[in-house]
């Protein structure tokens, strides 16, 4: 075992959740009103019992190389990271966010401006605003560029849970998956790909507040599918919550041209990022209506019922391919660009 | 090992070749091909080199070749037939 | 939608009357189990990828033996690359070699000890990167002669003073010999890699099918071409015809591409030499002739492994089954480290170190369990 920090402890999958587990919420003490959620829970954020509400809180640091790319930026990431992990937890009136940035020396003050203009942008979409920050200059070299961390306060009558899957539920994913990860990895890697590969990075509290509107109780577990994928959030959810989970292959939805750029390089588009989508573990009389609800929503329009519940192989994720059953495993460390 | 995928060539300029791939295009070295390719083609691409020209019409082919393969179990098991005959009407669409 | 012609290679009705045709062939075979081997990992992956196994019958046997290049690269030719790394020199490799264990660490641990590497999707990257600096770049090369290839035509297409290669680059044909000739092997027809065979023609297996006695079918890769494979290979197999059948006519011919072995052949010979887990292969490896010395890291720079003389292998691989998985006599199933002391994030084995490893695959994708459903 290495006793240093890898990339992939970073990368969404097993390492991180064992990194995350036995760091930070080991022996961490933890004193949260009767009924609230906190860091052992290692859900999108907390949740603090407040008289009949709850106060859901959630922080979240981004970096990605480069700032600016198909689809969006660094500060619309930033934005949305927050507003949609707290949409998470069922939290879609927000209260406020803050905006920490650490800036390298020589940075460009353009490029600055152009960040801050889209995480406004992305907060008066979100319905949210920026209440406070910080900001702090480290020498060149000693930071990449720009890093911005972010924090978000919410209300909430109601707490949705990511270990909140009953068997039998079905599985709703709120839009086309890979979008956001496979578009940064085609700079990233210098593939020369070009073609209509772009970011979904977005805001979903609204179409979340949309749906527990509307549907409110049937929705038992929401999580949005980031970092490692589809796979990874699904693997996380059927751990907590106690069941399996088998996924259709022919019904997820996913554009062409991620299929074609994820077959290129080899990597499943179930471990790619996702960053403006939900998947919803929803009551199985209800998916039809969920679907249809969230089919409204502009963000919403490729929704899809994707897989179902069951009670057997507790947190384990299998794939029905059409030819056969196999399981999808966790992720191990970042997906990398494949040869063989 | 051997990561081949199979693109259409939209353009071919020298040594290099554009190539879609359901959507999204990449160049590919065309060094080692041993057939000349044009657009239309379809080629096999290994690390950003095309190893093979697939003639549009090979597809239809290989689906004529497993049918043939079916049939001549048939003539051993004349149980298979239906299954030959499903093989055959199998739906296009994608899955 | 312009690849949509090949979407009919992946329709699940489609497979079923080819899977049908293998639970026949397998029950007039009479054996149980009746087993054949296929010699490539991205058969296994697509195989595993689209849970072909759950089609195959029960008394079907479809091992996997040592198809993966980057299982097989051997730990010297790890420890090479890292240790060029550790020094300061900047490496360019395939996504697949990152995470390869070596003697004391991988090419990802030597990263976050402070060296430069660069995940490149093709060798032409490679070649860019060392053209926009004047600071040597080695590329470590792996994979098949399929792969290897794509390295000769970057040699061949003058590159950069500053850019070398380290090749671990493996050719196929011999090993087949070698699995073919262990004691206790059962294999009664082997499945050829398509791509392989698409450079060097169906031809390079009719020695082999005379000398062993036992069929060879050259088969594609989408979910169909592979079925229908396997449907051959059982004819083959029920005749006790000893024959190379190719199922792959799209891409393989019987001379192969002849261009693309010239340039092969050009800038690699053949070499003996050690696959992890396997056995001496002779003429199994790729080195550059001696034309291209210029371009070798091994003759360019005095590559420093004293520091690894300390380390002695892990007492776990005494128990490791990887040579019996490969040569098809044992299975992932049977060893008592797969999925307890041997993982894919703490791999003991060649077989666990690469996404197309069998023990990977089968640890990834569940190998054959019983996971419900109709089929």
């Amino acid at each position: 075992m290495s006793d240093r920090i890898l990339l992939k402890h970073g990368a969404g999958g097993r390492a991180m959740r064992a990194l995350i587990e036995q760091t930070f919420v080991q022996g961490a003490p933890g004193e949260l009103p009767p009924g609230s959620v906190g860091l052992d829970a290692m859900d999108d954020g907390a949740a603090v019992r407040l008289g009949d509400r709850w106060l859901v809180v959630t922080a979240d640091s981004h970096v990605v190389s480069p700032l600016f790319f198909p689809g969006g930026d660094i500060g619309r990431l930033a934005v949305s990271g927050t507003v949609n992990d707290l949409a998470m937890m069922g939290a879609t009136e927000v209260v406020g966010l803050t905006c920490a940035v650490i800036v390298e020396e020589g940075f460009s003050r353009d490029t600055l401006e152009r960040v801050v203009q889209s995480m406004r942008a992305a907060s008066r979409e979100a319905r949210a605003s920026i209440v406070t920050g910080d900001t702090k200059v480290m020498g060149r070299g000693e930071i990449d560029g720009l890093v911005i961390s972010t924090a978000g306060v919410a209300l909430t009558d109601r707490v949705v849970r990511d270990a909140g899957l009953h068997p039998g539920d079905r599985i709703v994913v709120t839009g086309t998956i890979g979008d956001h990860g496979m578009a940064v990895m085609s700079l990233r890697h210098d593939l020369g790909l070009e073609g209509d590969l772009a970011s979904d990075v977005a805001p979903i509290g609204q179409l979340v507040a949309l749906v527990l509107g509307r549907h409110g109780d049937a929705v038992h577990a929401m999580k949005d599918p980031t970092r490692g994928g589809v796979a990874s959030a699904l693997h996380e959810m059927a751990g907590k919550s106690g069941v399996g989970v088998v996924l259709d292959e022919a019904s997820l939805p996913v554009r062409d041209e991620v299929r074609a750029a994820a077959e290129l390089v080899g990597i499943d588009p179930l471990y790619i990022a996702n960053e403006g989508k939900a998947i919803l573990g929803v009551r199985a009389d209800a998916v039809d209506a969920v679907v249809a609800t969230l089919r409204e929503h502009p963000l919403g329009r490729r929704a899809a019922a994707i897989g179902t519940c069951v009670v057997e192989r507790q947190g384990t994720l299998v794939l029905d391919t059409g030819f056969g059953r196999r399981l999808v495993a966790e992720l191990e460390g970042e997906p990398l660009p494949r040869i063989c | 090992m051997c990561l081949g995928v199979p693109g259409r060539v939209i353009a071919v300029e020298g040594d290099v070749a554009t190539v879609d791939f359901w959507g999204v295009r990449k160049t590919v070295r065309l060094d080692v091909v041993d057939e000349p390719v044009a657009p239309g083609d379809y080629v096999l691409n290994h690390v950003g080199f095309a190893i093979r020209r697939i003639p549009a019409s090979d597809i239809q082919a290989t689906l004529a070749l497993y049918e043939e393969l079916l049939a001549a179990e048939d003539e051993r098991d004349p149980m298979a037939a239906d299954v030959a005959g499903e093989l055959r009407g199998g739906g296009g669409g994608r899955p | 939608m312009t690849t949509s012609a090949f979407v009919p290679l992946r329709d699940p009705r489609r497979a079923r009357a080819l899977a049908e045709a293998l639970s026949r062939l397998t029950s007039r075979i009479g054996r149980d189990p009746v087993s054949v081997m296929h010699v490539c990992g991205s058969h296994e992956q697509a195989i595993a990828r689209y849970g072909l196994r759950a089609t195959f019958p029960r008394a079907l046997d479809v091992i996997m033996g040592p198809g993966c290049p980057v299982c097989v690269t051997d730990l010297p030719e790890v420890d090479e690359a890292v240790a060029l790394a550790s020094s300061g020199v900047r490496i360019a490799t395939y996504g697949d070699m990152l995470r390869v264990p070596g003697t004391a660490s991988s090419l990802a641990e030597a990263q976050a000890e402070g060296a430069t590497i660069d995940v490149v999707y093709s060798v032409s990257q490679a070649v860019e990167l060392a053209r926009t600096s004047s600071e040597p770049l080695v590329f470590f090369a792996s994979g098949f002669e399929t792969t290897a290839v794509a390295t000769a035509a970057a040699l061949l297409g003058e590159p950069p003073d500053n850019f070398s290669v380290l090749s671990a680059h493996k050719y196929i044909p011999p090993v087949m010999e070698i699995v073919a000739e262990m004691p206790g092997n059962r294999v009664e027809g082997f499945l050829a890699a398509g791509h392989a065979a698409t450079i060097t023609g169906w031809g390079v297996f009719e020695p082999f099918v005379v000398r062993h006695g036992i069929p060879v079918v050259v088969a594609g890769f989408e979910p169909l071409d592979i079925l229908a494979g396997l449907v051959r290979l059982l004819e083959l197999v029920l005749e006790g015809r000893a024959e190379v059948s190719n199922m792959y006519p799209r891409c393989v011919t019987h001379e192969g591409n002849r261009r693309a072995q010239d340039t092969l052949w050009r800038v690699f010979r053949p070499a003996g030499g050690n696959w992890r887990g396997i056995a001496h292969v002779p003429s199994g490896n790729l080195r550059l002739r001696d034309e291209f010395a210029h371009a070798d890291a091994r003759r360019r720079f005095s590559i420093d492994l004293t520091s690894l003389w300390g380390h002695a292998p892990s007492p776990l691989v005494a128990q490791c089954l990887c040579g019996e998985i490969m040569a098809g006599t044992a299975s992932p199933a049977g060893c008592a480290l797969f999925g307890r002391a041997c993982t894919p994030d703490a791999p003991v084995g060649a077989c666990m170190v690469s996404s197309e490893g069998t023990c990977h695959i089968w640890h990834q994708y569940g190998g054959r369990p019983f996971l419900g459903g109709d089929s």
